[in-house]
C-alpha cells in the first residue's frame, strides 16, 4: 500500500486503487487534473482520483487546505479552473441530470428558520422531483429520528436538531453521491449516530461519499479511502485499509506538518 | 429507488416564490417595515405639503413613486436575505433547477410583494391628498403593475449580486436606484396625466416607455441572473 508522499514534493494524485469489492461499481465521482483558482491564488493543484459507487471518501487536512473548495465543485457550485470533474459520468458543472443524483450536506444547514423541518425538507423534495414530496420527507426525518419534531419551525430547534434536518434534507431525494462538509458539526451523541447511520445505509445502497471533516475517527468510521488535502493537494491518497485511528494521526501530522 | 422528475423553469420559479411568500407571510418582518415606511411617508410629505402653493394631484404623483421605491428596497434586500442567512442558496443552486428560475421565482415573489405593498399605499395616499381614486383605479393598477415589473427585475438582479457582500444593505440601493430611474419616470408621469383626468393618448410616449424598460430589464436581468451566482 502507498502511503504519503511528502508535501515537498506532492505527486500528481493517482486514481485510488479501488477495493477488491468495488473493482465492479461504476465511478460516481472522477476528477482529472482538476485545479481552481480565485484570481491568482491556487486552491486546488491538479487533483485526479476516483469515488466509486458505495466507497466512502474521508478528506482530511488543516483549515485553508482546499476541502471544502473541492466539494464546491464536485456539487456544480465552482467551475474548474483546468482539469474536468465528473458526477455520474457528466462534466461539471453539469446541468440538471448532475445536479439531480448529489446531495450537499454542509456545517451551515441550508435551512429557512421560519419553515418547518417538514416544509424545508418537502421543498427540497420538490425540487429534486420526487414523487409523492410530503410521503418522502417524512420517510427522510424517520431515518434521521426527527419524525417527532417534524412540524416544528427550525429556528425552535437545537443546533444539533437543525444539522439532522439537513440531512433530511439532502437525502430526501436518495442520491448517488452525498457530499459532506463537516456534517458532525454541532451534532450531540444521538445525531452523530443517527447521521452515520443514515451514511452507513446511504453507503450500503450504493452511493458515494466525499467526507470532509476535521475528525479522524469519525471519518475513519465511514472511510473506504482516506486522503490528507495541503495547499490544495493531495499529498496522502490511498484505500483506508485497516488503518488504527491513533496511526492515521500519526500519518496526519506527518503529512501536514511535512 | 425514488422516481425524480425535477420541476420546469416556471413549476421550480413558482415553488420558490410560494416558499419566500410563506416565509414572508410567518415574519412578516418586511412587509411591516416597508408598510410603516410607506404610511410615515406619506405623513411626512402631506404635513410638509402647502396645498396653497401645489395641488394635490400634482404632487401625488411623485408621492406615490417615491414611496413605492424605495418601501420595494426594504422587501428586495430580503429578498435574497433569508438564502444567505444559513447558506439556503447553496442547496437551491446545487439543486436541478435552473438559474433562471431561480431569478424568476424570487422575482415573482417580490412582485407580490409591491403590489401587496401598493394595495395599501395607493389608497392611502388617495385618502390623504382626496385623488379621485375611483375614477383612476384600473389604469393606476395597471401602472402599477408595469412599473412593479421593471422595478423587481432590476432589484432581484442587484439583490443577488449584493446578498454576497458584507455590504448588501448599502450596495443594493446604489446598485439598483439608477436603474430606477426609466421606470419610476415614466410611471410617475402617466399617474399625473391620469390624476389630472387627461385622456390616455396623452400619456401613450410615457407608456411606451414604461413597456419598453420592462422587457428589456425582465429579459436582460434573467439572461443576467446567473452570472451573479457564480463565485
Amino acid at each position: 500500500m502507498s502511503r504519503a508522499a511528502t508535501p515537498a514534493e506532492p505527486t500528481r494524485d493517482h486514481v485510488l486503487a479501488p477495493t477488491p469489492a468495488a473493482t465492479s461499481a461504476l465511478i460516481a465521482i472522477e476528477a482529472a487534473g482538476l485545479s481552481r483558482s480565485f484570481g491568482r491564488r491556487v486552491v486546488l493543484r491538479d487533483l485526479t482520483f476516483q469515488v466509486r459507487d458505495g466507497e466512502c471518501l474521508a478528506l482530511f487536512g488543516p483549515n485553508g487546505a482546499g476541502k471544502t473548495t473541492l466539494l464546491r465543485v464536485i456539487a456544480g457550485l465552482l467551475r474548474p479552473t483546468r482539469g474536468t470533474a465528473k458526477v455520474a459520468g457528466v462534466n461539471l458543472p453539469g446541468g440538471a441530470e448532475a445536479r439531480s443524483v448529489v446531495g450537499l450536506i454542509s456545517h451551515q444547514t441550508m435551512l429557512y428558520s421560519a419553515l418547518s423541518a417538514l416544509e424545508n425538507v418537502e421543498f427540497a423534495a420538490k425540487l429534486y422531483g420526487v414523487a409523492s414530496p410530503r410521503a418522502a420527507a417524512m420517510r427522510a426525518l424517520e431515518r434521521i429520528r426527527l419524525a417527532d419534531r417534524a412540524s416544528s419551525p427550525v429556528r425552535s430547534l437545537s443546533r444539533g436538531m437543525q444539522q439532522r434536518v439537513s440531512i433530511a434534507r439532502a437525502i430526501v431525494h436518495d442520491p448517488r453521491v452525498v457530499l459532506l462538509d463537516e456534517p458532525y458539526t454541532g451534532l450531540d451523541e444521538a445525531g452523530a449516530v443517527a447521521l452515520t447511520d443514515a451514511l452507513e445505509t446511504l453507503k450500503s445502497a450504493g452511493a458515494a461519499l466525499m467526507l470532509v471533516t476535521h475528525h479522524l475517527s469519525e471519518g475513519l468510521a465511514l472511510a473506504t479511502h482516506t486522503a490528507i488535502m495541503r495547499d490544495g493537494r493531495f499529498v496522502q491518497h490511498d484505500a483506508r485499509g485497516d488503518v488504527a485511528v491513533e496511526a492515521y494521526r500519526d500519518l496526519y501530522r506527518e503529512a501536514v506538518m511535512g | 429507488m425514488i422516481v425524480r422528475t425535477p420541476p420546469g423553469i416556471l413549476a421550480a420559479a413558482a415553488l420558490i416564490a410560494r416558499k419566500d411568500l410563506a416565509i414572508e407571510f410567518r415574519t412578516r418582518s418586511a412587509f411591516l417595515a416597508a408598510l410603516t415606511f410607506s404610511l410615515v411617508a406619506i405623513a411626512i410629505f402631506y404635513f410638509a405639503w402647502d396645498a396653497t402653493a401645489v395641488g394635490a394631484v400634482d404632487l401625488a404623483p411623485g408621492v406615490l413613486w417615491v414611496i413605492f421605491t424605495f418601501s420595494g428596497l426594504l422587501g428586495l434586500h430580503r429578498s435574497f436575505g433569508v438564502e444567505e442567512a444559513d447558506r439556503a442558496i447553496d442547496a437551491l443552486l446545487a439543486s436541478p433547477i435552473d438559474r433562471e428560475a431561480v431569478f424568476l421565482g424570487k422575482a415573482f415573489a417580490n412582485l407580490a410583494f409591491v403590489l401587496g405593498v401598493q394595495a395599501v399605499a395607493i389608497p392611502a395616499v388617495a385618502l390623504f391628498y382626496n385623488l379621485p381614486l375611483t375614477r383612476v383605479l384600473l389604469p393606476l393598477t395597471a401602472i402599477a403593475v408595469l412599473a412593479a415589473i421593471g422595478l423587481v427585475s432590476v432589484g432581484t438582479l442587484f439583490s443577488a449580486m449584493a446578498s454576497n457582500t458584507r455590504l448588501a444593505e448599502l450596495l443594493l440601493p446604489v446598485l439598483a436606484l439608477p436603474f430606477f430611474v426609466p421606470i419610476v419616470m415614466p410611471a410617475a408621469q402617466v399617474t399625473a396625466r391620469l390624476l389630472q383626468g387627461r385622456p390616455i393618448s396623452e400619456a401613450m410616449s410615457w407608456l411606451r416607455i414604461l413597456i419598453a424598460f420592462d422587457i428589456v430589464f425582465v429579459v436582460a436581468c434573467a439572461l443576467a441572473f446567473p452570472f451573479t451566482l457564480e463565485d
